[in-house]
């Protein structure tokens, strides 16, 4: 009996979230580290609120892009060392959509923990309770954009050895505007203003990156298994 | 022309054509001018030495490593094109030297996402396979915790759940004793007679003196 393609994605993001459960001491990393950023910013600048609090959207979005960056090394690589991905490759079923769906099922477990710890941060920053919901928004969205951009540099690079540093320069040009329209938008909604606009922009990224860059990803996969 | 060299070579019942394949790896060209043919019921072993490119010539037939020159057709269709190539890798299950398992899953888990990717498997199936290859009573056990032999069983079992056409064994009986190399051959026997066939690259003959088994010998 053929496979369906919603049984495809269920059953690759169902493997993953069990793998995570598993081994949930690395899915905690990304998320500890923008933690540990975000709140060491207090420490290290003036503690003057009114200063944190202007700094707030960019200190949050740039923690949240280091943290992606964190945890794009171990998306695709222990699946092509053991030789999963070939089997993928040679299964007849269509890359693109498979590594779709292992990309969501990354950014359930990378992406989705920073949404919702953000307001905890936000009031660490001092961030007024206005701009929270903008910056949830902008986030949630950002980081759908980061994981499938992201996921597109670690297809990449995931043949080439010690690829780290690779994959950051690769992908943080790619990733600048997320960053840019991001905090954008939280600051304007922190000075009450509306973040219409780059929420929009945002919102548009994140579409592109999710119908394009599976394709993307499936070409880089095939060059990075051909070895 | 391409039409009637098809329909011949489906007359002549072969299932895989491998023509005038070369492989170039740095300056070594390891597979020179490799034509071979595999029908349905026959069973064609690699013979060489370590590093004469049986591992290669099995990714070249697979379409992980694109060879420099050289066609492959399956069912009489050449794999170049998309269309063909889906229809071929639907047809095949590649055993490599990694078993493409993860320690942190169950045996039966592994085999599960292994073979769903492809197909939808009853659960007695899974039972009755790694009865088979006598894993059964690892089912349950994380994959990190079995042995080498254990784990390619699993991977085997993967192979046999697969009802591919075409099976691509690198070295199956790698870590295997000798009741494993028997099932080994009980599988790849079994498969034949289904009108299945079977390229492998194997250090130890199998199946030695039967008529089905036939041996390419790459220098």
């Amino acid at each position: 009996m053929a496979v369906g393609i919603a049984r495809l994605a269920v059953l690759v993001i169902e493997r993953d979230l069990r793998l995570a459960v598993r081994r949930w001491d690395q899915v905690l990393q990304p998320l500890v580290f923008f933690l540990i950023v975000t709140t060491l910013f207090p420490l290290a600048t003036d503690p003057d609120m009114s200063q944190l609090r202007r700094i707030a959207p960019g200190v949050v979005w740039v923690a949240a892009m280091l943290s992606s960056l964190l945890a794009l090394e171990s998306l695709f690589r222990p699946d092509v060392e053991d030789g999963t991905m070939e089997q993928w490759t040679l299964s007849g079923q269509p890359l693109a959509w498979l590594l779709l769906a292992k990309t969501a099922a990354h950014w359930l477990l990378s992406g989705l923990p920073l949404v919702v710890i953000s307001p905890l941060v936000a009031a660490a920053l001092g961030l007024e309770s206005s701009a929270w919901k903008v910056l949830i928004l902008s986030l949630l969205i950002g980081t759908i954009a980061l994981s499938m951009i992201g996921a597109i540099g670690a297809a990449l690079t995931v043949g080439v050895r010690r690829g780290n540093v690779l994959l950051a320069l690769l992908v943080l040009p790619l990733a600048m505007p997320v960053l840019i329209f991001g905090a954008r938008a939280v600051d304007l909604a922190s000075h009450g203003e509306s973040a219409v606009g780059p929420l929009n922009l945002l919102a548009a990224l994140a579409m592109i990156s999710v119908t394009l860059g599976p394709f993307a990803m499936a070409a880089a996969m095939r060059i990075s298994v051909e070895s | 022309m391409q039409a009637a060299s098809a329909s011949m070579s489906q007359a002549l019942g072969s299932l895989l054509e491998v023509n005038t394949l070369d492989l170039w790896r740095g300056d070594r060209h390891v597979l020179r001018n490799v034509s071979f043919t595999v029908g349905p019921g026959q069973f064609l072993q690699l013979i060489g030495p370590n590093g004469v490119g049986k591992t290669s010539l099995l990714r070249v037939v697979c379409g992980l490593l694109p060879p420099e020159s050289g066609d492959i057709a399956w069912r009489g269709r050449s794999v170049a094109g998309r269309a063909g190539r889906e229809q071929f890798h639907g047809e095949l299950a590649y055993l490599a030297h990694a078993n493409a398992l993860k320690g942190d899953l169950t045996a039966h888990e592994n085999l599960r996402f292994g073979v769903e990717l492809r197909r939808t498997v009853e659960l007695d199936a899974y039972q009755r396979t790694m009865a088979a290859l006598e894993i059964d009573r690892c089912a349950l056990l994380p994959e990190r915790v079995l042995s080498a032999g254990q784990r390619r069983r699993l991977a085997l079992a993967r192979v046999l759940l697969s009802a591919a056409t075409l099976w691509v064994l690198d070295e199956p009986t790698t870590n295997l004793d000798m009741a494993g190399f028997k099932v080994v051959e009980d599988c790849i026997s079994e498969h034949l007679e289904a009108g299945g066939c079977v390229l492998a690259a194997a250090h130890h003959r199998l199946l030695e003196g039967d008529p089905r088994a036939l041996a390419l010998e790459l220098d």
